[in-house]
C-alpha cells in the first residue's frame, strides 16, 4: 500500500519493493531506496527532532548531508546505537529502527520547550555569562545540568562489535564529488589510461541531477546520463568508482581522508563486511567538484517543520516521488525555487504562491510558472512562518513594509541562493575569493596540485559545468603524465542555469527585530544573535562565529555561514570580504572513530612485547606489569600470597640463598669497530680506553646539557667490541642518540652499531649461591672470584649454548647476568630454575628487583632522576672521567647552576615512624608549620617496604641533601604530616662485601 | 600527511616514515669543554623558530636510519629540498625566485 505523500509515476523508486521501518516506536513502510527522510515524508511525517538549546520542533530542511536538523538515533541493539545521525543520509532498510533525539518526554510534549519561552536567558554568549556566579554553583548545579541537557543521543551500552576496515590508494586523478562536473573530468581523466578514482558521498551518482529535470546530455535525461557515464566507468581497469563515500579531510600534498559507508544501509550486514571503510587516497592531481549547497531564507519562525529548502522539495519529488506538502508556498530570492514549484505543480501539488523578493524578474522558469497558473508576488516577503510542530500558514508583506496577509500552507519552499561547497578546497589550505558581482566565495589562489571545477568554482550552467569539468579532467590526467585521449565530452542538449539570490535576514527580521529567524539550524543562532555579538563587541568573524556558535555544529555551517557572516557584515557596516570567512576544517561532515581507529583496537591497539620466559612465568602463576610495550613479570605469588607478602619473600629469599630474574627487557646495543673506545669516551662520562677487554663498568650517558640520560652496565668483550646496556625504557632513545652523534658529528669514527635487544635473552641470577646454581651448567669458563671478579665478562656455553656470562649485581648480593640467544632463553632458564631449586632459589618479579636495588641505593633513571639530575646530584661523580676532554655534555656539567650550591641532591630517607611506607612523589619541607603554600624542597623517588631491613625506606630529592645527613624532615600528606631523617642511599651491607658474599 | 625525499634512498616516502631531529647546521664545537657560556648558550639553547624557510634535521627512522638536512616552509609545511648530512647549506634554493 502505498503511502500517502509517495506519488505515483513520480521518482524514480520500484514501489514493488517496500521496507518496513519504525519511527519512535511507530511503524511506518518505505520503499528500498529511500532515505530515512524520504521514507517519513512519504508517510507525513516532518516533524522528527528537537533542537539544541530552545528543543524547538524540528522537520527535514534538506536532502542531503547538509542537513541540520534531522538528527536521529539508529538502533540496532545494545551496541549499535548510532546517534546524530542525518536521516537525510541514513538509507532506509527492512526493519530500519530510528529514535528523535532531545525530547523528554516525547517529541510532540517537550519539557525542555520551556528553554524557548525562557529564550532571553540563552542569548549569544550565554555559555560565558550565565553560569559565571556563584562560583560554588558550577560543580553542583550548572555542570550538571548542562551535561544532562546538552546530550544528543544515547551511547551504546556494549562495546561496538563491528569491525571497520581501513586502506591505502594511490591514482594520478582523484575526482571528488560525482555530480555532472565530477563525472565529466572523470572520464576525461580515465581515458587517458591513468589511474582515476570517483568519490561521491551519495549512494547513487548523479549529483543535482537526482532533482534537475531539465537536464539532458547525449540525448539522455541528465539523471540516465550520470547512470550510464558511471558504467562506462566502472568497466574501465584503471577506474576505482566509490559511491556511499565521503571525502572528509584534504592534507598535505594531496593526502586525502575519504570514508566509505559499506553496510549501514544492510539489514542483516554480517560481520565479513567491514562496517565502513577509511581511504586513505595520495593523488597527484585532484580534481573537487563537490558543487554547491543551497541557503535558507532567514525569516521568522523558519525552523518550523515543513519549512525547506526548495532543492530538497524537489529531490523528494523527482528522485524518491514524495511530495512534502499538498499545498506548499514558495519564499525565494532566485530562480531556482520556481523549478520546485513547476515540478510540483505538474506532478498534482497545489502551489498556495510563490513569494519572491526580487522586484521583478524575468525569465523562462517564471514564465513556466505563471503559465501553469501559480500566483506569483514579486517584491514581497514571507515574514513569519505559522504553525508549531507543522507550519501551517505563511504571512506574506511588501518587503519594505505594509499590510500582510496570512495564507494557509503545509510546507514552504525556501531559496535564497547557492554557496559553492569550497570546504576541501580551504582544507587544501587554498585561499578563497570573494566575486562581488556573485556575492559568493570562490576559489581564489592554490596551495596543491588541485583544481575546483562545476558550482564548487562558482561556474553556473550545466553546459559551462561540463566543458570546464571536461578540460580540468583531461588537464590533470596530462600533468599527471597520461597519454592524450581520444575526447568524448559529453553534449549539453538542455541544462538549468540559476544564480544569485541574497544573504543576511529577510525583511522582517533584519536590524532592530527580536524575532526568531534561524541563520544556524543546529545550534540555534537566529540573526539577532549575530547582531548582538557585534554589538557585544565581535568584530571578527571568528569571535562573532566562538560567541553566537554559529557554523559550530557537527554540520559546520553549511547552510548558516555565508548568512552569518553578511549578517555580521551589515551590523559592522562593513564589506563582506573584509570581516573574513571562516577556514574550514577536516571532517567536512562527522567522521566515526571506528573508522579512524579501525583494525587498531584491543590486542591490535599497540604491539606487546613478550620476553623468552613469558610462557614460563605465565605457568608459575607470575602477575605481569606493562613496562613501555613490554610484559614483565611483576611478582610470583604463592598460594595465599598478596602482593605485599610475594615481594617480602622474594626480596629475603634473593639475600639468603638467590633469585632468579628475566632482565632480557634491558636495552642491548652493540658498539663495534677500531674506533669503538673513542666513540664510547665521547657518548659515556667514564672512561673506556683502559677498561680492560673481559671487564665491566657501570656507564652514565648525559645529554649536551649536562643532566642524566641513562645508565647501564658496559661490557667489553674485545678491543673494538662493547656490549652496552640501557635502561628498558631507554633503549630506542638511547640508540638514536648514540646514531645521531655517530653519523652527524663524529662521523670520522668507524664504528657500527646494532641493537640486540631481543637478540639475547638475560637471565639475572643474584645471591650468595649464584655461582653455585650456575656453574653446573656453564663450560669454558672459570667462574672462581681471581679468574672472573665482580664486574667481568666472559664468553662460553651454557647447557651447550653460546653465553655473554656478566658478573654484575643489581641487588648488592653476588650477581651473574646469562645472556643466552633468544631462543635458548626459556630452555636455559628452566635449566637454571631447576639448579635453583636445589638451594631453595626462588623467582622473582620486577617489583622485587625495585625494593633490592633501592636497599642498595641504586638508581633508576628516569625514576630517581627526572632529566634535571646530574651525576653529582645522584652521588656518581665518580663516574665522570675527571681528565676526559671531551665527551657529551662535559660543558652542560660546568653551567653555573649545575655548579651552583643548593641544588637538590638524592639521599635516603627512613621514617620515624618504620612501618609508614612514604609516597611515591611526596613532597618535602623543612617547617611543617610554616603557613600554606609551603616550601617544598624536594620530593620522594622511590619508596618501598623492605622486609631486609624490617622497616621502610625511601630515596629522595632534597636541596642540599647530602649536606642534611640525620636532619629531621618532614612529608605534609592529607591525613598528617610524617617525620623523616635524611640519610645515607645505602640501607643494607654498606662496605659491598656481599658482592662476594 | 607530508611526502619526504630521502637524500640515501633517493626516493619520496610518507613522513610516518621519518623523525625530525631539530635545527639543522648547528655544529657542535671540537672544543667544547672550552666554550665560552656565550657560545654554549647559542649552541645548545637558540633556535632560529623563522616564519618561512627553515633548515632542519630529519631522520629515515623507519626506513634507511640515515640523518638528513631538508629545508622547509614552515608556512606552508613544504619541503622545498633534502640533502645528506655534512653537505652545507644549500647556496640557493629551487623556486627561489618566486
Ligand atoms: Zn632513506
Amino acid at each position: 500500500m502505498s503511502a500517502a505523500f509517495r506519488i505515483s509515476g513520480a521518482g524514480r523508486l520500484s514501489q514493488a519493493k517496500t521496507a518496513s521501518f519504525s519511527f519512535d516506536g511507530q511503524s511506518y513502510s518505505g520503499i528500498e531506496g529511500d532515505t530515512l527522510a524520504s521514507a517519513l515524508l512519504a508517510n507525513g511525517v516532518h516533524l522528527v527532532g528537537r533542537s539544541f538549546k530552545y528543543h524547538r520542533p524540528r522537520g527535514f530542511l534538506s536532502a542531503g548531508a547538509e542537513e541540520p536538523n534531522a538528527l536521529v538515533q539508529i538502533v540496532r541493539d545494545d551496541a549499535r546505537k548510532t546517534p546524530n545521525v542525518r536521516a537525510t543520509v541514513q538509507e532506509l532498510y527492512d526493519g530500519l529502527t530510528a529514535n528523535s533525539q532531545n525530547r523528554w518526554p516525547s517529541l510532540a510534549f517537550d519539557v525542555g520547550a520551556v528553554n524557548d519561552i525562557a529564550s532571553p536567558m540563552f542569548s549569544a554568549g550565554f555559555y560565558y555569562k550565565t553560569f559565571m556566579w556563584p562560583k560554588w554553583a558550577w560543580k553542583d548545579l550548572y555542570e550538571p545540568k548542562i551535561r544532562a541537557a546538552a546530550g544528543l543521543g544515547v551511547s551504546p551500552e556494549k562495546p561496538d562489535p563491528d569491525h571497520y576496515a581501513s586502506r591505502y590508494a594511490h591514482c594520478e586523478v582523484l575526482v571528488l564529488g560525482g555530480g555532472a562536473a565530477g563525472i565529466a573530468a572523470a572520464l576525461a581523466a580515465a581515458e587517458t589510461g591513468v589511474r582515476v578514482i570517483l568519490a561521491d558521498e551519495q549512494a547513487e551518482f548523479g549529483g543535482s541531477l537526482r532533482f534537475e529535470s531539465g537536464a539532458k546530455i547525449d540525448g539522455e535525461n541528465g539523471y540516465a546520463w550520470a547512470q550510464s557515464a558511471i558504467g562506462k566507468l566502472k568497466a574501465m581497469g584503471n577506474v576505482r568508482v566509490l559511491s556511499r563515500t565521503t571525502a572528509f579531510g584534504y592534507y598535505s600534498q594531496n593526502f586525502v581522508g575519504l570514508v566509505e559507508r559499506v553496510s549501514d544501509h544492510l539489514k542483516n550486514p554480517g560481520h565479513d563486511l567491514a562496517r565502513e571503510r577509511l581511504w586513505q587516497v595520495r593523488a597527484s592531481r585532484v580534481v573537487i567538484a563537490t558543487g554547491a549547497i543551497e541557503r535558507h531564507m532567514v525569516f521568522a519562525n523558519n525552523d518550523r517543520p515543513g519549512v525547506m529548502l526548495a532543492s530538497a522539495a524537489r529531490t523528494y519529488l523527482n528522485h524518491y516521488g514524495v511530495a512534502v506538502g499538498k499545498n506548499v508556498g514558495v519564499y525565494t530570492a532566485n530562480d531556482s525555487a520556481y523549478a520546485a514549484a513547476i515540478d510540483l505543480k505538474k506532478a498534482g501539488v497545489n502551489i498556495a504562491a510563490i513569494v519572491d523578493l526580487r522586484d521583478n524578474p524575468t525569465g523562462p522558469v517564471i514564465d513556466e510558472a505563471r503559465a501553469l497558473g501559480i500566483e506569483i508576488n514579486f517584491g514581497r516577503a514571507v515574514v513569519s512562518a505559522g504553525g508549531k510542530l507543522r507550519v501551517s500558514s505563511m504571512t506574506v508583506q511588501p518587503k519594505n513594509g505594509g499590510g500582510g496577509r496570512t495564507i494557509p500552507v503545509d510546507a514552504i519552499l525556501m531559496s535564497a541562493g547557492w554557496t559553492p561547497s569550497v570546504h576541501l578546497f580551504s582544507q587544501s589550505r587554498g585561499k578563497v575569493a570573494f566575486n562581488e558581482e556573485t556575492r559568493r566565495f570562490v576559489p581564489g589562489t592554490y596551495a596543491q596540485d588541485c583544481v575546483s571545477v562545476g558550482a564548487s568554482n562558482g561556474t553556473d550552467g550545466l553546459d559551462a559545468t561540463i566543458d570546464e569539468a571536461y578540460a580540468a579532467g583531461a588537464k590533470a590526467a596530462k600533468d599527471a603524465g597520461g597519454k592524450a585521449g581520444k575526447s568524448a565530452k559529453p553534449k549539453v542538449d538542455a541544462g538549468e542555469s540559476w544564480s544569485r539570490g541574497m544573504l543576511g535576514a529577510a525583511p522582517g527580521a533584519g536590524p532592530g527585530t527580536t524575532v526568531k529567524a534561524f541563520v544556524d539550524f543546529q545550534n540555534d543562532v537566529t540573526a539577532k544573535d549575530i547582531r548582538q555579538a557585534v554589538h557585544e563587541g565581535m568584530h571578527s568573524i571568528e569571535h562573532v562565529k566562538r560567541f553566537t556558535t554559529n557554523g559550530m555544529a557537527t554540520d559546520q555551517g553549511k547552510t548558516s555561514n555565508m548568512h552569518g557572516l553578511a549578517i555580521a557584515a551589515e551590523e559592522l557596516g562593513k564589506p563582506i570580504p573584509a570581516v573574513g570567512l571562516t577556514t574550514f576544517r577536516a571532517p567536512y561532515t562527522p567522521v566515526t572513530f571506528g573508522s579512524i581507529v579501525g583494525h587498531a583496537r584491543g590486542a591490535l591497539f599497540d604491539p606487546t612485547r613478550r620476553t623468552a620466559t613469558h610462557g614460563w612465568a605465565a605457568s608459575q602463576g607470575a602477575v605481569f606489569e606493562d613496562v613501555g610495550h613490554w610484559k614483565r613479570a611483576w611478582y610470583f605469588p604463592k598460594a595465599g600470597e598478596d602482593m605485599h607478602k610475594a615481594v617480602d619473600r622474594e626480596c629475603v629469599t634473593v639475600r639468603k640463598t638467590a633469585g632468579l630474574f628475566d632482565a632480557s627487557t634491558l636495552g642491548k646495543i652493540e658498539v663495534v669497530g677500531p674506533d669503538a673506545a673513542k666513540f664510547m669516551e665521547l657518548l659515556y662520562t667514564n672512561p673506556w680506553e683502559k677498561l680492560e677487554t673481559g671487564r665491566c663498568r657501570y656507564g652514565i650517558m648525559l645529554r649536551e646539557d649536562g643532566f642524566i640520560y641513562d645508565d647501564g652496565v658496559v661490557g667489553r668483550l674485545a678491543p673494538d667490541r662493547f656490549h652496552v646496556t640501557t635502561t628498558t625504557g631507554g633503549a630506542p632513545r638511547v640508540m638514536n642518540h648514540m646514531e645521531d652523534y655517530l653519523q652527524t658529528e663524529f662521523p670520522h669514527l668507524n664504528v657500527w652499531l646494532t641493537s640486540i635487544t631481543e637478540q639475547w635473552a638475560v637471565i639475572a641470577v643474584q645471591g650468595p649461591k649464584s655461582r653455585d646454581i650456575i656453574a653446573p651448567l656453564v663450560e669454558g669458563i672459570d667462574m672462581s672470584d681471581e679468574a672472573m671478579p665482580h664486574m667481568s665478562v666472559r664468553e662460553g656455553k651454557i647447557c651447550g649454548v653460546p653465553t655473554r656470562l656478566f658478573r654484575m649485581s643489581f641487588t648488592g648480593e653476588r650477581g651473574f647476568e646469562v645472556n643466552v640467544p633468544a631462543d635458548y632463553g626459556e630452555a636455559v632458564w628452566e635449566a637454571l630454575w631447576t639448579e635453583g631449586q636445589k638451594h631453595g632459589a626462588t623467582a622473582y618479579g620486577t617489583e622485587s628487583m625495585h625494593v633490592l636495588r633501592a636497599e642498595k641505593g641504586y638508581i633508576i633513571v628516569g625514576q630517581d632522576t627526572d632529566g634535571t639530575v646530574t651525576p653529582n646530584d645522584a652521588a656518581l661523580d665518580w663516574a665522570v672521567g675527571k681528565k676526559k676532554t671531551d665527551f657529551v655534555g662535559i660543558r652542560g656539567l660546568t653551567r653555573s647552576d649545575l655548579v651552583a650550591k643548593g641544588r637538590k641532591q638524592l639521599v635516603g630517607l627512613k621514617t620515624k615512624d618504620p612501618k609508614v611506607v612514604l609516597e611515591e612523589g611526596a613532597q618535602i619541607v623543612a617547617d611543617p608549620k610554616q603557613p600554606i603554600p609551603m616550601k617544598m624542597i624536594g620530593h620522594v623517588t622511590s619508596s618501598y617496604w623492605s622486609e631486609n631491613c624490617g622497616r621502610s625506606i625511601a630515596l629522595a630529592l632534597v636541596a642540599g641533601g647530602r649536606d642534611r645527613m640525620g636532619e629531621t624532615l618532614y612529608v605534609p600528606m592529607p591525613n598528617g604530616t610524617i617525620e623523616v631523617e635524611v640519610t645515607g642511599m645505602v640501607f643494607v651491607d654498606e662496605k659491598g662485601e656481599r658482592l662476594n658474599g | 600527511m607530508l611526502l619526504i625525499r630521502c637524500p640515501y634512498c633517493e626516493e619520496e616516502r610518507p613522513e610516518l616514515e621519518f623523525r625530525n631531529a631539530g635545527e639543522a647546521h648547528i655544529a657542535r664545537s671540537a672544543n667544547i669543554a672550552g666554550e665560552s657560556d656565550d657560545d654554549f648558550e647559542k649552541f645548545f639553547f637558540i633556535r632560529a623558530n623563522p616564519k618561512g624557510i627553515i633548515y632542519e634535521r630529519w631522520r629515515h627512522i623507519h626506513g634507511c636510519a640515515r640523518f638528513f638536512n631538508a629545508v622547509r616552509d614552515t608556512v606552508t609545511d613544504k619541503f622545498v629540498m633534502t640533502y645528506k648530512a655534512g653537505e652545507p647549506k644549500p647556496a640557493k634554493l629551487p623556486g627561489a625566485a618566486k
